[in-house]
């Protein structure tokens, strides 16, 4: 299939059949004023149904591109120039617009990040929420609405059928992402993608939103894409990680594995700048530089220029993702090294 | 929304009495009637009996605090011209350029979604760089040169359109209504353009979009609504600038309407006439400005609950 080892492991169970949404070698370039530049370089994963899979990687990665090129929202800057997209038993990319909305809902679904501006704020919420009824079922407005109300329930909305009435703005931020969460799953779509659905939110509000996600999970057998930056979040939720750097990924693997063991060093080097983990006392280490524009991506290996392992080598070949272990695998010339360190 | 309306009301209560102190003494500085009404033979009796009659012997503060008098009870005199009461003439005339002012802005703000929304659709598309030079051309049109060179071709050249009048099929609405619409839907098309292109690119869009929304649903469901704010202020201005710029197109196309009142009565010094118009226009104004808060607190929730209750 690809080079790329199946990343689910830890339950051999849930691994089995097809994935629900199995991205190979997916390829995105930016037309820019200046230039055309590779945003998103030969990503490959797969997650099956009731997984969680981590999309991990500092802002400007390549982890938001992703997740829009896969429900086919790029902007028109963007454009995806190679590689295939699997789910629902189809390669969507290859699919026309309207087959394609078909699946927009029912088979794939994204939770956005800012649920202020994802909510239309001229439209009562509760008409919100039943839109995916309206377009996927012909429900009518009254049936849609009844539908939305019970959303609203299941998120944890009080008072569902008086605030149905009620707009964004009358909502909290954290209740906010509840209704967009809600707009999402209404359908149990087959994978959700989560693109940092908690990064505007309180730190307790977090972990609502983060338990609700993995609530409706289970109970609608959902894969889910969480996209994030966040290594405590991928921790505790994710069950298969696949780290980006520059549009690349640079190592993947059941997170359990990949954070106890990372090897990588970007991964290390994310992992180390951890507070927890670092000594008392002692200034806190981080990833020193900054990522590459895209532009100026090197030839060779595209963490060469931060990388402490760095050598000649890494200048003139990029390495390739290659197994490191069982389900794992990482793309770097030296990762025997680090599973010395 | 009461509270809303109340205070609306009250504080454009000002300006409609200055408009009507304005009027009246801006009116009297076109000069006598007396000249114009009576033969230059007439002899300094049958002058100051004229005067007498219509009340302009006495001194100006004493014939505004008579009109005064006259207008809350709503008595605007009568036309020197005709006897008629001024109040009859102005509502018998105002039908017709309401009737011309709908129609205009109807399909002003018709067309403008449309093209505006096609244009925003696909940014520096084709489509987009014609409507948008079309558009810039029309919004820079002097309506009276338009009026006149529509005039010259459609009615005198190719003889397919009246040149003036009321009489006949729906031939004669059109070198009007296409006098009146150029410059606002060539405004329109612009602001809804800019506020569209705006609209649609705001992630709410994306979320429809993301819900399998097909693009008619995304682009008038969910972007067009967003769109409307801007909009309305526009075409609200507009259809204001309408009733006045009736004056021009009422004149040169002979529609018998409020603009064409006005100008007869201020060629004929018919001060009653022309103050009642003045004031009935200015009310209108103000009725249209609430109409517009009204739609705004309408079309957004949030306008609703910023007016303090």
């Amino acid at each position: 299939m690809n080079p790329l080892p199946s990343t689910a492991t830890a339950d051999p169970e849930a691994a089995t059949g097809e994935p629900a949404l199995a991205v190979e070698n997916l390829t995105v370039d930016l037309h820019t004023p200046t230039g055309t530049v590779r945003a998103v370089d030969e990503v490959s994963f797969a997650v099956h149904k009731g997984r969680t899979l981590a999309l991990l990687g500092e802002s400007g990665c390549g982890k938001s591109m992703t997740a829009l090129s896969i429900v086919g929202l790029l902007d028109p800057v963007a454009e995806v120039v190679g590689g295939s997209v699997r789910a629902g038993g189809k390669d969507v990319l290859t699919l026309s617009r309207p087959a394609r909305k078909k699946l927009a809902g029912p088979v794939l679904s994204i939770v956005f990040q800012d649920a202020l501006t994802a909510l239309n704020p001229v439209q009562p919420v509760g008409r919100q929420l039943g839109e995916p009824f309206r377009i996927h079922h012909g429900l009518s407005r009254r049936q849609a609405k009844e539908k939305a109300i019970e959303l609203m329930r299941i998120v944890g909305i009080p008072e569902p059928r008086a605030r149905a009435r009620s707009y964004p703005h009358q909502f909290s931020g954290g209740m906010r992402q509840r209704l967009l969460i809600a707009m999402a799953v209404a359908l149990a779509p087959d994978v959700l993608l989560a693109d940092e659905p908690t990064t505007a939110l309180d730190v307790t509000v977090q972990a609502q939103i983060m338990q609700l996600l993995r609530d409706l999970q289970v109970e609608r057998d959902m894969a889910v894409v969480l996209i994030t930056h966040d290594l405590a979040v991928v921790a505790e939720r994710a069950d298969d990680v696949v780290v980006m750097y520059a549009g690349n990924v640079v190592e993947t693997g059941p997170v359990r594995e990949v954070f106890g063991n990372p090897r990588h060093p970007y991964t290390r080097g994310l992992l180390d700048s951890v507070p927890e983990r670092a000594e008392k006392g002692s200034p806190l280490p981080a990833v020193a530089g900054s990522p590459p524009e895209l532009s100026k991506i090197p030839p060779g290996c595209v963490f060469q220029a931060r990388c402490p392992l760095a050598r000649e080598r890494c200048a003139e070949e990029r390495p390739a993702l290659t197994a490191t272990g069982s389900g794992r695998a990482a793309a770097c010339h030296f990762s025997e090294e680090l599973a010395s360190v | 929304m009461t509270t809303f309306l109340r205070k609306r009301i009250v504080s454009s209560a000002i300006p409609l009495v200055v408009v009507v102190l304005g009027v009246f003494v801006l009116a009297r500085l076109t000069g006598n009637p007396v000249d114009l009404y009576l033969p230059l033979s007439a002899t300094p009796e049958q002058r100051a009996a004229f005067s007498a009659a219509n009340g302009f012997d006495q001194p100006i503060l004493v014939q505004l605090w008579d009109y005064l008098g006259q207008v809350v009870q709503l008595d605007f005199g009568e036309s020197l011209r005709t006897g008629q009461s001024a109040g009859e003439m102005v509502l018998e005339a105002f039908p017709a350029t309401l009737q011309l002012a709908a129609v205009t802005m109807l399909i002003a703000i018709v067309g403008a979604v449309l093209i505006g929304s096609l244009a925003a659709y696909r940014p520096n598309s084709l489509a987009d760089r014609t409507s948008s030079f079309l558009s810039m051309t029309a919004a820079s049109i002097p309506d009276f040169w338009f009026a006149i060179m529509g005039v010259l071709v459609f009615g005198v050249s190719l003889g397919i359109l009246p040149t003036s009048g009321v009489v006949g099929g729906p031939e004669v609405w059109v070198l009007p209504i296409a006098t009146l619409l150029i410059r606002p839907f060539g405004v329109l098309v612009q602001v809804v353009r800019g506020s569209m292109v705006a609209a649609l690119s705001a992630p709410y869009v994306k979320v429809a979009r993301s819900k399998g929304a097909s693009e008619p649903r995304v682009v008038f469901g969910h972007a067009l609504r967003n769109a409307t704010m801007p909009v309305l202020t526009v075409a609200g201005d507009l259809t204001i600038g309408l009733v006045n710029g009736a004056v021009v197109v009422e004149t040169i196309f002979g529609w018998p309407g409020i603009g064409k009142l006005m100008i007869d009565s201020i060629l004929q010094r018919d001060f009653a006439v022309l103050q009642a118009a003045v004031l009935l226009t200015a009310v209108t104004i103000f009725v249209l400005n609430i109409l517009i808060d009204v739609c705004y607190a309408l079309l957004d929730a949030r306008v609703r609950q910023a007016v303090p209750a």
